[in-house]
């Protein structure tokens, strides 16, 4: 090998080998995870906004219905606990992944699914009832900026089912390796991070949103 | 909308063959113009048979150096448009006094300054900075490509697809006449009914899209894909401006996507986030945009800093003087940039204590600015400074930027601004750090890397010819507007009354019509620069002594850039192997494992614009279709895990032996 | 080198022989006097250190440019403590007289505040009766309404020299700014909200005043002239507006709020009774749902220059 190796004393200090370049084949570690996470923040940052939105208009209801008429906390209660319990169950798909069980992590991703989608059926009729009421997002600033920041999280719990969908096929072709599980890790922090951000949602539209 | 349900409109939406402006000669004589133009590239390219290679090569190629190209030359396309809108509006102003209205009328002069500022920004700035940053820093950290290569293909496409929307607004309906940046009650369907504002709307998201991939991608790149010992207080400055820049347009694109996004949801479902009905408060859009907008400010100057930073210390034959200082400065001025939006609207009554507040925060960004003028002053200070072409735009630089960073801090003193916000004198203001900041640094940095990226220089005759008209061009045609501000003319004006005002006018347009020249010096520098392309060929891949390790490679580099990834022991990696007389390794080669070519990206940057297009008009059926389309075709991509090969390790020898004799015969 | 110094000087002593004549350098109003002496204080501030940067630049450029063989030459230096910590504090110290300056001015020139004085030396009398004007920007006219003479003018306005006016401001559809250059600074109009500004004019003339955001199709043609009068000439001009206007009803209202463009000045004798209120609530018919009354009190610009600001980061976990 002509790896060049050359020495040096800086400022009389012991000799070092100086390497510049590696013979072996190397590789950096990879960057998806952490990609992930990025573009997590940056999605955080648009639901800041939506949030701020809210923050903004909350209270602007142009004499249309105001909070406390308009948010039901029984159903959100509901649909707050299947969102969490997902949260709980792609957990279990998780470990599951690790221990390289295709078959029960399949499973709990189905269960995953399931209360996802169970949680848009909730949100979706809340929206219908809503909008036959003639309290659409039309009616006020309120309305407008609640129906934005719920359903932009709705949306992301759409594309999450989607995805799920897609990951499930795909491991099904092609078993647990090491991009499928990858990619399992990447849905896993996208399901967790609407949790986080359903949880901002529900503490901040829909629990002080029912205060006078 | 969907009350009444008639096929045709659910295809062709709004869109009739009145919105073509044939009524409207200039934009008549334009298309002719352009689609002769267009189909003599198209016919030239086909007439030399270089589709396939154009695909195979480069629309499909995951390689960030051509990426990095074909940024560039989409920023370069961009710049000729941007700048025609700009002659055109000096050409109006100079003339449209008294009884003269000039020779173009409010609805078209108004869509011409909107235009101007969307594509210098969007889709000339941001295409130049996102493409040197891709072709300079994985070289400058020793990657063989970014973190996402696919990614990156995927966002450059995106981009252009965003600029095809504009261009398209020239032809089809009408571009936003609401200035850049769209403010509402005046975007608002009340006041702005037709397709320009959507066209706004839609090229931004989707250019968008592209800019926060490509940040996201390459701020991986550089936290995960350093060269072995580049600690990152070993990092070149330029991949230290680099990483603050995406760290800024990730953190700061998500806000324009979501301010966008309300803008369009008020246009299209009748929400009110800013009208003046129901509840609306369009103060908020101003406070959200600028909130995007300021930091985009420092998306395009940090990169740029980082060019003079590497230019100087090059030229000057020494370290960057201060290199720690010159990293602090840097990430300082990333997180104050956050913290001074609202010196955009002290005008607003937002009361005195916010604007001292927002006014003193803009200052303390001067702090380090001047901290890094100064460091590039004193790498000068016992230098050994060669003037080529990079080195002659960073003095140009520095001596104009220091004016605009001065005028700058002025519009940040709250009751100066109440008499000069708005003013031309801002014009001014925003052009001198912009033009004399950014763009001069883009030039330098074109000028430093175009050997390369392709293996000779440019001609330095033609460069200095343009060099001379851009910055005189730039005094005559910037300086008298910042006296118009102080004679209290407001900007994007049509018409004027005041005769005395007319001289200046006259003036900056001369100033545009040098820059004119200096641009057309460019394109002949190009020219002649490929004519004489053996005489100017750069062997040793290292035509200018540089510094950083980008120029331990060939020009232009090979696909994988490096054959044995490099270990760092200084920011300056190649001085020091250079000082240490590093051999290149002739044997021990590996095969190396590299992404493949894809046409997906391109692929999806069609079917968006197909969508943009479709929102734009509202037609639905088709922006439906496109829509699913898109979503398969992400879908599909996902469905293919041979994403990657391995260059044999007897092509690695092939062409490393190639430089090998190369340098062998030109010692 | 020195073509283009010599070349950048001349151009900016023409610059500065012009400047000293424009109107933002020369103005007629105690308010945009002041504003003026800030200008110029801030600009020789920078110039302490904008001149020796650019000196500098010029300097080494010249000195250490290669073919200078006689030029110290320290390929290794890149470090010194002393000036590191120079050029760090040089700008600190002028930001921060400028911090100071800034914070102080921006209270004392705030629009909002009541005047204390009419000019250098002149405080303000103890019976000053300041004139208010209500304005509203309209697509793309001005109408100034005087509610204590009872008239209204559309893009002409007059005032008389030496006596406080309070602005009240507001628009119709989009956004405009309220701008006379001579007088004082401008400020924001915005539909459904009011924003102030107390001014004085110091000179009687004739002066400019416009549009000073851009509004539309309109929008360079939205100008007016700003007479200053003696208080005799403001009597007679009222009743003149008096004499030779009609009635701004709230039915010739709508019909003028109607986009229209290069509007002449207009008088109005009177005034309908709560015309600039309905307008500032949007409330000309009290029943449109965009009437701001029966949900909420209008807001004032400076308590909603600041609402719209949502923290990016709060929501982060």
């Amino acid at each position: 090998m002509s790896d060049m190796t050359t020495s040096m004393t800086p400022g009389g200090g012991p000799t070092e080998a100086l390497r510049f370049h590696e013979s072996r084949d190397y590789h950096p570690a990879n960057g998806t995870l952490l990609g992930f996470w990025v573009y997590l923040m940056s999605d955080c940052l648009i639901f800041a906004c939506l949030f701020a939105a809210y923050g903004v208009l909350g209270r602007e209801y142009a004499g249309g219905p105001t909070g406390p008429e308009v948010l039901e906390l029984p159903t959100v209660a509901l649909n707050t606990s299947l969102l969490l319990l997902s949260s709980i169950t792609y957990g279990f798909a998780v470990l599951e992944m690790q221990r390289d069980r295709q078959k029960p992590m399949m499973l709990w991703l189905v269960i995953t699914g399931l209360l996802g989608a169970g949680f848009l059926t909730i949100e979706l009729r809340e929206f219908a009832h809503l909008i036959a009421e003639g309290n659409g997002p039309q009616r006020s600033a309120f309305l407008s900026s609640f129906f934005t920041l719920v359903g932009t999280h709705g949306l992301h719990v759409t594309c999450g089912i989607l995805w799920l969908i897609v990951l499930m096929v795909q491991v099904a072709k092609k078993g647990l390796i090491t991009a499928n599980k990858r990619r399992l890790m990447c849905l896993s922090m996208f399901w967790h991070f609407l949790d986080v951000v359903w949880v901002g949602v529900f503490s901040f539209v829909y629990l002080m949103g029912v205060l006078p | 909308m969907i009350a009444h349900i008639d096929p045709a409109k659910l295809i062709f939406g709004r869109l009739t063959l009145a919105s073509l402006p044939l009524h409207e000669p200039i934009v008549v004589y334009t298309f002719i113009g352009v689609a002769l133009g267009g189909l003599a590239v198209l016919g030239a390219i086909t007439y030399f048979r270089l589709w396939g290679y154009l695909w195979r090569e480069w629309f499909t190629s995951i390689d960030h150096k051509k990426i990095g190209i074909m940024y560039m030359v989409l920023g370069f396309v961009m710049l000729l448009r941007g700048f025609a809108d700009a002659i055109m509006m000096r050409g109006q102003q100079a003339i449209a006094f008294g009884g003269s209205t000039g020779y173009l009328p409010p609805e078209h002069y108004d869509q011409i300054f909107t235009a101007h500022g969307v594509i210098m920004i969007f889709f000339v700035a941001m295409p130049m900075v996102t493409g040197l940053m891709n072709f300079v820093m994985p070289l400058q950290i020793g990657a063989r490509d970014v973190a996402f290569p696919f990614l990156n293909n995927f966002s450059f496409w995106m981009t252009v697809s965003g600029a095809m929307l504009v261009m398209a607004s020239l032809f089809i309906g009408e571009f936003a006449r609401t200035g850049w940046l769209a403010y509402p009650p005046l975007s608002d369907i009340a006041s702005s009914p037709d397709a320009g504002v959507d066209y706004y709307i839609w090229a931004l998201q989707i250019a968008g899209v592209g800019t926060l991939l490509s940040g996201i991608n390459l701020l991986v790149t550089i936290i995960k894909m350093r060269a072995p010992g580049m600690t990152m207080m070993k990092m070149p400055v330029f991949t230290w401006t680099a990483l603050c820049t995406n760290v800024l347009i990730v953190a700061a694109f998500p806000v324009l996507t979501a301010v966008l996004a309300l803008l369009a949801l008020d246009r299209y479902v009748g929400t009110n986030f800013f009208t003046t009905e129901l509840g609306g408060n369009a103060m908020m859009y101003v406070n959200l945009i600028w909130i995007w907008g300021h930091p985009e400010v420092y998306i395009l100057v940090l990169p740029v800093f980082g060019i003079y930073s590497e230019v100087t210390a090059t030229f000057s034959r020494k370290p960057l003087f201060g290199y720690a200082s010159m990293v602090y400065a840097t990430v300082v001025i990333t997180v104050l940039s956050y913290l001074v939006w609202l010196h955009h609207f002290f005008t607003m009554g937002s009361g005195a204590s916010v604007n001292s507040f927002f006014g003193i925060t803009t200052m303390i960004i001067s702090i380090p600015t001047g901290a890094k003028i100064f460091n590039w002053l004193f790498t000068m200070y016992r230098g050994r400074v060669v003037f080529d072409l990079p080195m002659m735009w960073t003095v140009a630089f520095m001596i104009t930027f220091v004016i605009g960073g001065m005028t700058g801090v002025l519009l940040a003193v709250p009751p100066a601004d109440f008499s000069l916000h708005n003013s031309l004198f801002l014009v001014a203001h925003f052009h001198n750090v912009i033009i004399g900041g950014v763009l001069f640094g883009l030039f330098a940095g074109i000028y430093y890397w175009f050997p390369k990226a392709f293996g000779f220089r440019l001609d330095p005759f033609w460069g200095k010819c343009a060099f001379w008209f851009w910055v005189i061009g730039f005094y005559f045609a910037f300086m008298p507007l910042y006296v118009l501000g102080l004679m209290g003319v407001t900007r994007r004006l049509n018409h004027f009354d005041d005769p005395s005002l007319q001289i200046w006018f006259v003036l900056a347009a001369f100033g545009a019509f040098l820059i004119l020249l200096g641009i057309g010096c460019m394109l002949v520098q190009i020219a002649v620069s490929i004519m004489r392309r053996e005489q100017l060929r750069d062997v040793t891949g290292d035509p200018w002594g540089g510094r950083t390790l980008e120029w331990s490679t060939s020009s232009p580099p090979p696909p994988y850039n490096f054959a044995f990834t490099p270990r760092i022991h200084d920011h300056d990696a190649w001085w020091m192997m250079k000082k240490y007389r590093y051999q290149r390794p002739l044997d021990g080669y590996l095969p190396i494992h590299m992404p493949h070519n894809t046409p997906t990206g391109i692929i999806l940057g069609a079917l968006s614009f197909v969508f943009g297009f479709a929102m734009i008009w509202y037609m639905w059926l088709v922006a439906a279709v496109a829509f699913v389309t898109m979503l398969v075709v992400a879908i599909a991509h996902t469905f293919n895990y041979d994403r990657e090969y391995y260059i044999p390790a007897d092509e690695v020898r092939r062409v490393e032996q190639a430089r090998t004799e190369l340098l062998a015969s030109h010692v | 080198m020195s073509m283009k110094v010599s070349r950048g000087l001349l151009l900016a002593v023409v610059i500065l022989l012009a400047g000293c004549q424009s109107v933002l350098m020369s103005p007629s109003g105690d308010l945009a006097v002041q504003q003026r002496n800030l200008i110029i204080t801030s600009t020789v501030l920078m110039l302490l250190i904008i001149v020796p940067v650019i000196v500098l630049t010029l300097v080494f450029a010249w000195h250490f440019r290669a073919s200078n063989k006689k030029a110290t030459y320290d390929p290794e230096w890149e470090h010194s403590t002393i000036l590191e910590l120079l050029i760090w504090s040089a700008p600190l110290l002028i930001i921060i007289a400028l911090g100071a300056i800034t914070w102080v001015s921006t209270h004392k020139l705030d629009p909002y505040r009541p005047l204390d004085r009419l000019a250098a030396g002149r405080p303000m009398p103890a019976d000053a009766r300041p004139l208010t004007v209500n304005v509203v920007a309209l697509d793309w006219k001005w109408l100034f309404i005087y509610p204590e003479q009872g008239i209204a003018t559309v893009n002409e306005l007059a005032a008389p020299v030496d006596r406080p006016i309070k602005f009240k401001i507001t628009a119709t559809s989009v956004m405009n700014s309220f701008f006379i250059p001579a007088l004082a600074g401008q400020i924001y109009a915005m539909p459904g909200m009011e924003t102030k500004l107390q001014a004085v004019l110091n000179k009687p003339g004739d002066f400019q005043g416009f549009s000073a955001n851009y509004s539309g199709h309109g929008f360079s043609g939205m100008h007016f002239v700003f007479h200053g009068m003696s208080e005799d000439g403001f009597a007679q001009w009222v009743q003149q507006a008096k004499a030779n206007g009609s009635d701004l009803s709230r039915e010739v209202y709508v019909k003028l709020a109607e986009p229209s463009e290069n509007e002449p000045p207009r008088y109005y004798a009177t005034v309908a009774p709560g015309l600039y209120q309905a307008i500032l609530t949007r409330c000309l018919d009290p029943d449109s749902p965009s009437c701001m009354t029966h949900t909420r009190p209008a807001r004032s610009g400076e308590s909603t220059g600041m609402a719209g600001m949502p923290m990016p980061a709060a929501e982060s976990h």
